[in-house]
């Protein structure tokens, strides 16, 4: 009953991952859009690709959220009494995203445009970055069972800094490859272009990292890379496969399938952190079954990912349609 | 340093607190006080947009269609700015409170497990109702919104739900300080559920009502009596006299309630020394050292509303353990904080029979400009009162979190220097409060040049354009 839990709270992390991410690396893309005439197509497509559905993605972090303190409470509170230097940051960081965000839609001045963008685009950027180095900390150990770890170490070392580049060069990437698909569906070939050299500068980058990074965990966390090595391997080879695959297609493929290629990509990482780290929660010293909650808390838990299944995907999934068919006006 | 003061008086209450302890109090009041305003406007501000829709389909009404848009448009930026400072809090529960999620999470998440599903809905909705305005069909984009006023509602009760836990915690059983055991529907429906739900519900449909139609009464005062403005004060205003005295009347019930069943808490309320029969009810005043200056006394009041007799006994600050015991200054501000809030209802019940009265007689709004001069202000009072009853029931619980389990001071964080989060909190905020106001006043005055319906502003487009729709409609 305690894995079933886990699992759902990790589809959660995984899907906040590639949604919500792509949603803040479409804030990476905003803020290095340059200057307000050159940035302005880019930032158009953002804003109209992005509005109606990052609260909507937003809220799968709230589950997370949820499912973690309720589900596996001893966990949440080691979680937060140790890392509460990033996550502290990373609230922070949501509050002035999503505000900047909704402001820069009814603004007209450019310099409001310019300063409500600014907010929106510099904390999309670092936000995912401090979640990156809690994923760090997490998965190499540095939360002690009973809380109180080092405020510092916890999150600045060499795991939790590939974490955090990590994260927010996969959100570049994912959202440079939705951008793609996006600027093909309404065939503006310029802006096409304009996101596809940036989809594949970032494989490139994040690829770069990704390979360091097989050196920095090995010397740094070595049970998770002796988790993703083994048992996470194939999940690590079908993400670089997926990653390879949408750069290589990013000229022809249907848009359809490059997002699915790029939500692969950033999904199986994620996935392959949660494989190798199995059957722990924290490091190899709090396993999963020891910090869930007493069975009935976990069956409410699981009824309430039943119902997320019968109410909220479908619901999703028609915002998500009704979007990509253009029912939905952001002007 | 005003920060250094404030330490050394929180301090010098209770000897052991922990230094996080004012700073973590501090800030959860601040950013629960600032979401707390955004809420009626997620769950009940929505129902007033969902009313204006529908009247202005099923009457071909193109000024209630106007409202009704650019009301979601309203809704789009607040909820955004509430879905993040509610999220601030859900961070929160963990950062400032890592014991109250460490030790009780179990019991305590399940509601908020059920909002999230609430959320989810309401965040998904929410979006395809306010971008579905041009390229939509009229009734069906109309239904799209209300899925967004029932995960409101849904919503408010699970939340409401946790918080209602806190005061009358149940459905676990604990050994050697775990939680082993959880009977999750005691949890969601505790002891104060019931009363507590509806009384914020009620309070959210308030606040929308009043502060829309405080809004309209402005423009109104300044001489725009065009049917926009008249129907932008009476559809909200409708919905807020209709709730004012449900709410009075459940009010009435949740403080017999909390007479029963949280006595700690009713005796702050009523600033009741000691116990006693014959208990007056007393109106303001401040209470320190062991009693009450100032204030109006109504005789056996506090008695007579409690139990319907003079004779019936109300258990005084004195009962409770001294250690446990809440210091006189917080019995002060839960007293008062309960003053503003049933005066603040009492007149906006007043406001409510005014307006009941001349539509019950004119079918027209009362004629006097005090009536708009009340109604404008209504919508502020609406808040004050929101906030004043937040603060009973969240300092009225006071030493306590978990009533009768876990003491505040025992649930806050003990690293970290708490003060520079909530300042950097603050200052954030600041600026969120304020771009929020800038940019509902940038669209009023965006709204008002353009005066009616621009073509960009018309629902539902081109195919309604084509039928022959009367233009305009006002001025």
């Amino acid at each position: 009953m305690s894995t079933f839990a886990a699992v759902v709270l990790f589809i959660g992390v995984t899907t906040y991952a590639v949604l919500g991410g792509a949603d803040y690396g479409a804030g990476f893309w905003d803020l290095t859009a340059g200057g307000a005439r050159r940035g302005r197509d880019p930032r158009h497509l953002i804003d109209h690709t992005l509005a109606p559905v990052w609260e909507a993605n937003h809220v799968w972090l709230i589950f997370c959220l949820v499912m973690l303190w309720t589900g596996f409470p001893s966990a949440f509170a080691a979680i937060m009494t140790t890392l509460y230097i990033p996550l502290g940051l990373a609230a922070l960081g949501i509050v002035v995203r999503g505000s900047g965000f909704a402001f820069r839609k009814v603004v007209v001045k450019t310099d409001h445009q310019r300063a409500t963008g600014a907010a929106f685009a510099t904390s999309s950027v670092i936000t995912p970055f401090f979640l990156g180095t809690v994923a760090g900390g997490i998965a190499s150990g540095r939360v002690p069972a009973g809380g109180h770890g080092n405020p510092v170490t916890s999150w600045i070392n060499p795991t939790s800094l590939l974490g955090g580049v990590l994260a927010v060069g996969v959100c570049a990437f994912v959202a440079a490859v939705f951008l793609t698909a996006e600027a093909r569906t309404y065939a503006d070939a310029g802006l096409e272009r304009w996101f596809r050299r940036r989809a594949q500068a970032t494989t490139v980058a994040t690829g770069a990292v990704a390979l360091a990074g097989i050196a920095i965990l090995h010397a740094d966390a070595g049970r998770l890379f002796s988790g993703l090595t083994g048992r996470g391997l194939p999940l690590v080879l079908v993400s670089a496969a997926c990653g390879l695959a949408s750069i290589a297609l990013l000229h022809r493929a249907a848009p359809r399938l490059l997002q699915a290629l790029a939500v692969s990509a950033a999904g199986a990482v994620v996935v392959g952190w949660g494989v190798a780290q199995y059957p722990y929660l924290l490091g190899t010293h709090l396993r999963i079954d020891e910090a869930a909650a007493p069975d009935a808390t976990l069956a409410s838990l699981t009824l309430v990912a039943a119902a997320a299944l019968l109410l909220v995907v479908p619901a999703m999934a028609l915002l998500f349609v009704l979007h990509q068919r253009g029912h939905l006006d952001t002007t | 340093m005003p920060g250094l003061s404030l330490v050394t008086v929180g301090a010098s209450l209770v000897p052991a607190d922990p230094a996080q302890l004012l700073p973590a109090r501090e800030q959860m009041a601040f950013t629960l006080g600032f979401h707390i305003i955004l809420v009626p406007f997620g769950v009940a501000f929505t129902f007033l947009m969902l009313i204006a829709n529908a009247r202005g389909i099923r009457r071909n009404d193109e000024t209630a269609l106007l409202l009704a848009r650019r009301w979601s448009q309203v809704a789009a930026v607040l909820f955004a700015v509430g879905a993040v400072s509610g999220t601030m809090l859900s961070f929160e529960l963990g950062l400032l409170w890592p014991r109250l999620m460490g030790t009780y999470g179990a019991a305590f998440g399940i509601p908020f497990a059920i909002e999230g599903l609430f959320f989810f809905l309401e965040a998904t909705f929410v979006a395809i109702y306010v971008y579905g305005w041009r390229r939509m069909r009229p009734w069906p984009h109309f239904w799209t919104g209300v899925p967004v006023v029932l995960s409101g509602i849904g919503g408010t009760l699970s939340v409401v739900a946790a918080n209602a836990w806190m005061n009358q915690p149940g459905g676990f059983t604990m050994r050697d300080g775990k939680i082993v055991e959880v009977r999750p529907l005691e949890v969601i429906f505790n002891g104060a559920f019931g009363f507590e739900a509806i009384h914020m519900l009620l309070a959210a449909y308030m606040v929308a009502g009043f502060v829309v139609a405080g809004v309209y009464a402005a423009g109104m005062l300044r001489g725009r009596r065009d049917r926009y403005h008249r129907l932008g004060l009476l559809i909200p205003l409708t919905v807020a006299a209709l709730a004012t005295p449900l709410q009075i009347f459940v009010g009435d019930i949740a403080a017999r309630e909390v007479y029963r069943n949280e006595p700690a808490k009713f005796a702050a309320i009523e600033a009741v020394p000691t116990t006693g029969t014959h208990v007056p009810e007393v109106l303001g005043g401040y209470y320190a050292n062991g009693k009450v200056h100032g204030g109006i006394k109504i005789p056996s009041g506090a008695s007579l509303l409690s139990g319907y007799s003079p004779s019936t006994r109300i258990q005084g600050l004195d009962a409770i353990p001294a250690e446990v015991r809440p210091p006189d200054r917080l019995v002060a501000i839960v007293h008062l904080s309960f003053d503003v809030m049933v005066g603040i209802g009492t007149a906006l019940l007043g406001l409510s029979a005014w307006y009941a009265l001349a539509w019950w007689r004119r079918r027209d709004l009362p004629r006097s400009r005090w009536f708009l001069r009340a109604t404008t202000i209504s919508g502020v009072l609406a808040v004050v009162a929101l906030e004043a009853g937040w603060v009973v029931t969240e300092v009225g619980r006071q030493p306590w979190t978990v009533v009768g389990h876990l003491l505040t001071r025992d649930a806050v964080a003990t690293s970290g220097n708490l003060w520079l989060f909530f300042a950097a909190t603050v200052a954030l905020y600041a600026a969120v409060g304020a771009t929020t106001v800038y940019v509902l006043r940038l669209l009023r005055r965006r709204w008002r040049d353009q005066g009616g319906a621009t073509e960009t502003d018309v629902p539902y487009g081109p195919p309604r354009s084509s039928e022959s729709a009367p233009a305009g409609g006002q001025a």
